[in-house]
């Protein structure tokens, strides 16, 4: 049997890939795709957790997260077709109007 | 035996997946690593018995989220001539120290086992029978239980949070600019 601390150590790892990957990159589209890389290391950790715990919430939890970021896409992707419609741009570096 | 092969080619695989989505110049290469990534975590949850969280996976994520994603990056275009200067003083070195800082303390999290917190004990129900070490089995049935019955409002909340979801995506993308 796997010891948890390897999921964790997975988990952390794709969080991290995930996070460098917002921080680094310009275009909305990649920015996104890396927002569900970090999600779903959550969810990793929270089936290893279940799993350990002898307890079924933590994919109950899973589920829940899974349809909360189904929801998020579609309204995230719906905003940035209509930013490009108005803006031709896909890149962050250019919607830059909130700045203070 | 096999868990831990397993457990390594689909590590293998996810982290593969996952650096391709950050360093992919093209958006189509970082959706196919994204799928990857996608298909191998849910082979991490079926080998922990999460057999219905795996198949939602599959079905939801890698199927329809990854189909958005791709029918949204063709309508966008793929614009491969993404600027790498950096506008913000310090980011690249504050990434850095974050990265670092992350690595070491989830490394070491790792390497000293230290998880003792997350062992199950036997514990005595009030029938008096002992529940054993056994890893829960999240099948469908399994999972039906505590979702309709301790989580039901959660539950409610999330099928109204998908109406609203799918209602906003629709007035999204009827916007229209006034005299275009």
């Amino acid at each position: 049997m796997v010891p948890d601390g390897w999921y964790m150590g997975l988990a952390a790892a794709l969080f991290l890939i995930g996070a460098l990957g917002i921080l680094l990159r310009r275009n909305a589209l990649v920015m996104f795709m890396c927002v569900e890389l970090m999600l779903n290391a959550v969810n990793l950790t929270l089936i290893s957790a279940g799993r350990a715990l002898n307890d079924l919430d933590g994919q109950v939890a899973v589920f829940f997260i899974l349809v909360v970021a189904a929801a998020e896409v579609v309204v995230g992707l719906a905003i940035m077709v209509a930013i490009f419609r108005r803006r031709s741009t896909a890149s962050v570096d250019e919607l830059s109007d909130l700045r203070g | 035996m096999v868990e831990p092969l397993l457990f390594v080619v689909m590590a293998i695989a996810a982290l593969a997946g996952a650096v391709t989505v950050v360093v992919a110049q093209n958006p189509i290469y970082s959706a196919i690593g994204l799928l990857g990534t996608l298909f191998s975590v849910a082979v991490l949850y079926v080998i922990q018995l999460a057999h219905f969280v795996a198949a939602v996976q599959v079905i939801v994520y890698a199927g329809a989220v990854m189909t958005l994603f791709l029918f949204v990056i063709m309508l966008i275009g793929v614009d491969k001539s993404e600027s790498t200067e950096e506008n913000l003083p310090m980011q690249r070195v504050w990434v850095g120290v974050l990265a670092v800082a992350v690595i070491l303390f989830a490394g070491g999290l790792t390497l000293t086992g230290n998880f003792e917190w997350v062992v199950p004990e036997p514990v005595e129900t009030i029938s008096g029978a002992l529940i054993s070490g056994e890893p829960v089995n999240g099948t469908i049935q399994a999972i039906a239980e505590p979702l309709f019955t301790d989580w039901v409002l959660a539950f409610e909340a999330t099928a109204l949070l998908l109406t609203i979801a799918a209602a906003g995506a629709i007035a999204l993308a009827h916007f229209r600019r006034k005299g275009v």
